[in-house]
């Protein structure tokens, strides 16, 4: 469990200056992150809003060594680093005593979709690094492309809401399964409205010897179409409808670290964000009901794999 | 200028001895034929704890040049091997590597580029990625590669140069062909190379920076600049370094290697491993009383144009061999570079192209006979007709 003063009498380690939206979630994941780690870090990131919002040269917020080379890329470089320090450290040429962590950070699309392969690779090598995915369900940076996070029925700059086609025709790939499937020893799924699930998540992850993954929500106001205030309170109904449960899966034990003592409804949630408006045009009920059939379902599945049941 | 061996080799098997007396901190590398073998018997050397090297086994050559990135932009000294498909699944990390000024080292092997697929030499894959920022130094048999590749290391790693370098070898001609090549020591090379030490290395944790920023109109522009200053930068050192390596193991190396050319009349530019063919084609046509000669270029990033010029001063008529067809329409890219390279010089002999070996398509003394055979023409005041021959295709 983290300590909120604690980590509030924490130096700042993600500066402040940056050209994130107002209402942006992700500044919020690097700073919770690299707040929750206790040792020095190495950061890398792939191409996206957080970089390209972060590192404007000659500007950067990140406090500790960072390094972005291309998108598809950020497991694949900072492992690299990784390498770079376990080789030097092995040949004495750098301090035994100093122990460095690394961590990527990647967006939906740098980690789903174009960086998949590069983080697959990187995951099964069992480098000793967290990589971070934060999630805000479409190509943010290019202006809000689908990707494969992208939920069902989401409208996006190629996932339109059309007279034909009402958005994304497709479920969101279930990529924190996937990592967990690589039987690496950490994997979890965090949101920004529970930082003491995250802090403690990321210290875990950063705590066990080789790769760990967390998949964190990350509300996005333009792409999602909410008001900037609202950022963390929608990452909180994520969590609560059960469209963005949070678990972990440590050595391949299932384990919800959070139940919402009422499972909220996702159709309530989907109301306040502009992307789905469309759905709740008359014609459009069966879509609906078929994302809430389909969040149910996961959420029972989900529910079995950690040895929970619905009612407690 | 102790030699303790000569032995045979193939040019893989001289690349991963020269990657194991560099013994580098980091190697990412996925295998591709025909370098798989140097990638092989690397592993070998891990396995064995001949060298400190943390090996990466990547899962794609894009991955492969990221981590070495990573790697080196960490403070280590890294390597890598490819060839062909695996060179342009790299191309947007090899700008990248360049743009992130780091000194990454890689064994080449030329190979032709897809479609059709095919695994044997030509020189399309470096080609793809001439404009990429890297040093490319092309090799004619085992041994050069050999010498080439630890010169590498010093060119990349000189702190004005700071740029990552490829040494190339041609595919199966060289990379799977034995040879006699003069291994230096273990010692010998440690002392050659030195220690690698990274200005800003991203392990200094007290020191932290930001690698890989983004630049708008306002800096982009100054960024790209200091790398083409660094590549000039690369056109003193490594010429000094080819010196200081032929001065302590007795074999110099300079941008480009001029065969009988003080008299020539008829000259052949050729890279790589057609620079022996051609020579023997040169003997030839020398006891025949016909004033031939060769210029092999050895380095063609930077590209040495003015030593080209200097070098074909006296010729009457050039025959430049591409071994890659760049499909620009009008000649391969060597001969646009070494056509341009004579623009504005004192002597603008005819300057002719031919497109030649594309996937392993052999190249032997009578072909390249009847090149010069087209230069006597040219030299004797024929008009040049056609500027571009294919040689050696069924058309």
């Amino acid at each position: 469990m983290a300590n909120l003063k604690q980590l509030a009498a924490k130096p700042e380690p993600f500066s402040s200056g940056h050209r994130a939206c107002a209402g942006c979630g992700a500044p919020i994941v690097a700073r919770m992150v690299l707040l929750a780690a206790e040792n020095p870090v190495v950061c890398g990131c792939a191409t996206g809003c957080l970089e390209v919002t972060s590192s404007l040269f000659p500007y950067t917020s990140w406090r500790t060594p960072f390094i972005h080379s291309a998108f598809e890329n950020a497991a694949a470089t900072i492992s690299g680093v990784e390498a770079a320090y376990r080789s030097l450290k092995r040949q004495g040429k750098l301090p035994v005593d100093k122990e460095i962590k690394f961590i990527a950070f990647g967006g939906d699309g740098g980690t789903y979709d174009i960086g998949f392969q590069s983080l697959s690779g990187a995951m099964e090598r069992g480098h000793n690094m967290l990589y971070v995915c934060y999630d805000n369900e479409a190509y943010m940076n290019t202006n809000i492309q689908r990707s494969s996070a992208t939920p069902k029925g989401a409208h996006t700059t190629t996932s339109p809401a059309g007279r034909v086609i009402p958005g994304k025709q497709q479920f969101r790939k279930d990529l924190t399964a996937i990592m967990a499937a690589h039987n690496i020893p950490y994997a979890a799924q965090a949101s920004i409205s529970h930082w003491n699930d995250l802090v403690t998540k990321v210290q875990k992850a950063l705590a066990v010897n080789g790769p760990s993954f967390i998949n964190v929500l990350q509300p996005c106001r333009l792409g999602w179409d909410f008001p900037p205030e609202e950022t963390v309170e929608i990452a909180r109904e994520a969590v609560d409808c059960c469209f963005w449960p949070l678990y972990e899966v440590v050595d391949g034990e299932w384990r919800l670290t959070y139940k919402p003592r009422e499972k909220k409804s996702v159709i309530d949630w989907m109301k306040k964000q502009g992307r789905f408006k469309h759905l709740f045009r008359p014609g459009n009920e069966a879509i609906l009901a078929e994302i809430q059939a389909n969040v149910d379902r996961e959420w029972e599945k989900l529910l079995k794999k950690c040895g929970e049941t619905a009612e407690k | 200028m102790a030699i303790v061996e000569k032995a045979a080799y193939t040019g893989n098997e001289a690349m991963a001895e020269a990657m194991r007396q560099i013994n580098p901190d980091v190697v990412a590398a996925y295998p591709i034929t025909p370098a798989t073998e140097s990638v092989q018997l690397f592993s070998n050397f891990v396995a064995d704890g001949q060298v400190n090297t943390e090996f990466v086994t990547v899962e794609s050559e894009h991955s492969a040049m990221s981590a070495c990135s990573g790697a080196s932009a960490a403070g280590a000294r890294v390597m890598t091997g490819t060839s062909s498909q695996g060179l342009i699944l790299m191309a947007e990390m090899l700008y990248i590597a360049a743009g992130l000024r780091c000194p990454i080292i890689l064994a080449e092997v030329n190979r032709a580029l897809s479609a059709p697929i095919n695994i044997h030499c030509d020189h399309s894959d470096t080609m793809a990625v001439r404009d990429a920022g890297w040093i490319q130094i092309f090799s004619e048999n085992a041994q050069e590669a050999y010498d080439n590749l630890i010169q590498a290391v010093r060119i990349a790693e000189h702190p004005e140069v700071l740029l990552p370098a490829m040494v190339t070898t041609d595919g199966f001609i060289i990379s799977h062909g034995m040879e006699a090549v003069e291994l230096l020591t273990d010692e010998e090379v440690k002392s050659f190379i030195g220690q690698y030490r990274a200005t800003r290395p991203l392990l200094d944790v007290d020191h932290p920076i930001t690698v890989g920023g983004l630049d708008f109109t306002d800096f982009y522009f100054e960024h790209r600049r200091q790398i083409a200053q660094a590549v000039e930068n690369a056109r003193r050192v490594i010429p000094e370094i080819g010196q200081e390596f032929g001065r302590r193991f007795g074999r110099f190396y300079g941008f480009i290697d001029p065969y009988k050319l003080d008299d020539a009349e008829l000259v052949m530019v050729a890279l790589g491993s057609t620079a022996g063919t051609a020579r023997a084609t040169v003997d030839g046509l020398r006891t025949e009383g016909i004033k031939a000669g060769l210029l092999k270029i050895r380095v063609f990033r930077p590209f040495p144009a003015a030593e080209i010029a200097e070098a074909l001063g006296r010729a009457k008529a050039v025959a430049v061999m591409d071994r890659s067809d760049g499909l620009a329409g009008c000649g391969g890219p060597l001969f646009a570079e070494v056509r341009s390279a004579l623009y504005g010089g004192k002597n603008t002999p005819p300057v002719v192209d031919y497109i030649y070996g594309l996937g392993g398509r052999d190249i032997n003394v009578n072909d390249l006979r009847r090149v010069f055979i087209d230069l006597a023409r040219l030299a004797a005041g024929e008009p040049v007709g056609q500027l571009v021959t294919y040689l050696g295709v069924r058309e």
